[in-house]
């Protein structure tokens, strides 16, 4: 942002001076799910008109021809990513209120949910391919 | 050197006034997938999906279609704000900055009216 500046002292610090932290990665992962959500609801979307309209053939490599393992790929991706979406969303709400803002419990809490965001979807697909309908 | 001073050249260049609105709708939005994402990721896994017949089952029915216009809807909304604030972030060459948030907004305005008009189409002809 410093562009068109002739000021030669140091700028802020670049990303290679910091030794990676949990809050760090916390905060990264969060803007990288909200992107894949966003890809994923796009992909969603458009199979759902699809379906209505009773043209889902033109996906069937995806669903159930050859190309059906990349999309179980990216569904789980998407389920994992939805999920720490969801749970550090919910800590950005504590955020909001102003919770939660000691550094040794920021830290604990961000390994926290990035273990946790594993959980709702290892559930879901356990279900799905062993006790599901299908 | 202009001779317009400092309090003059920042003259009604203030905020838009539409960030409060922005972080506003961006809570309440969440809210509302914090308690319906859930629900409609056990009910679509649930649901037989991918399989034709049992998606549009799902889809069709009055809790399915409900729940996922509901769902998309907030998913949508909310999904709109957020990759809008990270345009604004990273993208600075005005052209593709401007071109960016006008994407966004087409194409979630766009699905989200392909979406519900495919939800009604499906609970119309089953």
């Amino acid at each position: 942002m410093a562009s068109g500046t002739s000021d030669t002292r140091p700028l802020s610090p670049h990303l290679s001076v910091w030794r990676w932290h949990a809050t760090m990665l916390s905060s990264i992962l969060h803007r990288f799910s909200g992107i894949v959500n966003y890809i994923g609801a796009i992909a969603l979307t458009v199979w759902l008109v699809l379906l209505a309209s009773g043209a889902e053939d033109a996906v069937a490599i995806f669903t159930s021809g050859s190309l059906s393992w990349l999309t179980a790929i990216g569904l789980i991706v998407l389920t994992w990513s939805a999920s720490y979406h969801l749970l550090n969303g919910i800590r950005h709400l504590a955020w909001d209120i102003g919770k939660g803002f000691d550094p040794a419990g920021s830290n604990m809490r961000s390994i926290l949910i990035i273990a946790l965001s594993f959980v709702p979807p290892a559930l879901i697909w356990f279900f799905a391919l062993s006790g599901g309908a299908s | 050197m202009s001779m317009v001073t400092p309090a003059k050249r920042i003259n009604r260049l203030g905020s838009a006034k539409s960030g409060v609105h922005h972080f506003v709708a961006q809570r309440v939005s969440a809210i509302a997938l914090v308690i319906a994402l859930p629900l409609f990721m056990i009910c679509l896994s649930q649901s037989g999906a991918p399989d034709p017949a049992a998606s549009r089952a799902f889809f069709g029915s009055a809790w399915g279609a409900l729940l996922t216009l509901i769902t998309m809807s907030a998913t949508l909304y909310h999904m709109r704000l957020g990759l809008q604030v990270v345009v604004e972030d990273y993208i600075h060459g005005t052209a593709m900055k401007m071109g960016l948030l006008i994407g966004n907004t087409l194409i979630t305005y766009g699905l989200w009216l392909a979406g519900a008009y495919a939800l009604i189409r499906l609970a119309v002809t089953g």
